[in-house]
């Protein structure tokens, strides 16, 4: 089986309100070397299928499709070869 | 008129819809969300609500909806489509209208009177309606953030495509008046074409004996007129 790790994150230039709100605690923490926080989504797709050239692409369509909004995200991922537990 | 609105798993202002649009008489339809038949509207509403518990985006998954292939088909033909609040996300989501609903800039969800100004009257939704008029007309929402890149604004603006912006009581449109980090204060914008609106505010509650403000009886008047003008 294959896994897909994927990250989808707000492009640069979008404004991360939720970001700043968990920058500022970090501050209030005491961490006052803390410049920038942005924060993203983390999604795992598991796959039945041996296939990685397929996953990639079907991998590639679905977060084209339906995981980021093209407008303001943009997404990368890494496929991990998952074994079945022994039965 | 005959009116559909279309109801979502998660849709919640669908039935205030209907309501409003069947107290002035008009032929109101519910349309469940798997139907395949838009029952031969003169306007079709997408209504506020959490479609799909607001998963993943909101609006995103709305957009695979059995039905919204035929509301494209229908918008795509010149058809009156009206998104409010979730709707208009999902119009977004959809592609039928530019533009992303992000999260309000204060984190907050906003639930709140709202006075926006009328900035295009050459529209279906605000036909004959004088621009510039201030309209008092209910906001309820945590992503209403209106974000579109520069080039898209661009456009919105060259086209004429805002329709509404928020602003204080007098019509201002200031910082200080945006409720939510929306770009340009936009409140709600239509596509090239007129036919497709999407806006934040809820006409809906403000359009009965009983609410607060009446003035979302403005709209559905502007849109009984165009359409009584044929």
């Amino acid at each position: 089986m294959l896994k897909a790790r994927i990250h989808v994150f707000l492009k640069p230039e979008v404004l991360d309100p939720q970001g700043q709100a968990i920058t500022n605690s970090l501050h209030s923490l005491g961490y006052h070397n803390v410049k920038e926080t942005r924060l993203s989504k983390y999604i795992e797709i598991l796959f039945e299928d041996e296939d990685e050239e397929r996953v990639r692409l079907q991998t590639d369509a679905i977060c084209d499709k339906l995981l980021a909004n093209p407008n303001t995200e943009k997404y990368s991922f890494e496929l991990e070869v998952v074994n079945p537990p022994c039965e | 008129m005959r009116v559909s609105v279309i109801t979502f798993p998660g849709s919640n202002c669908d039935s205030d819809a209907r309501e409003v649009f069947a107290l002035r008489g008009h032929a109101v339809r519910q349309i469940w969300h798997k139907d395949t038949d838009l029952q031969d509207p003169d306007l079709v509403i997408l209504p506020g609500g959490f479609s799909y518990g607001d998963y993943l985006r909101c609006g995103a998954l709305a957009k695979f909806s059995p039905v919204m292939k035929e509301v494209i088909a229908y918008a795509e033909k010149g058809g009156l489509l009206l998104g409010i609040c979730n709707g208009f996300q999902i119009l977004t989501e959809c592609g039928l209208l530019p533009g992303t609903l992000l999260l309000n800039k204060n984190l907050q969800f906003i639930c709140q009177h709202q006075y926006v100004r009328v900035e295009n009257s050459e529209t279906p939704f605000t036909y004959k309606i004088e621009q510039g008029r201030v309209l008092d007309i209910p906001i309820a929402h945590k992503e209403g953030n209106f974000y579109i890149e520069a080039e898209g604004l661009k456009a919105l603006l060259d086209n004429d495509q805002v329709v509404f912006r928020y602003c204080d009581r007098a019509g201002n449109v200031t910082a200080e008046a945006n409720p939510n980090g929306s770009i340009d204060n936009i409140a709600g914008i239509c596509n090239k074409n007129r036919n497709i609106l999407g806006m934040m505010p809820h006409p809906e509650r403000a359009a009965s004996s009983h609410s607060v403000s009446h003035d979302g009886f403005v709209l559905i008047e502007a849109i009984e007129n165009y359409f009584n003008a044929g």
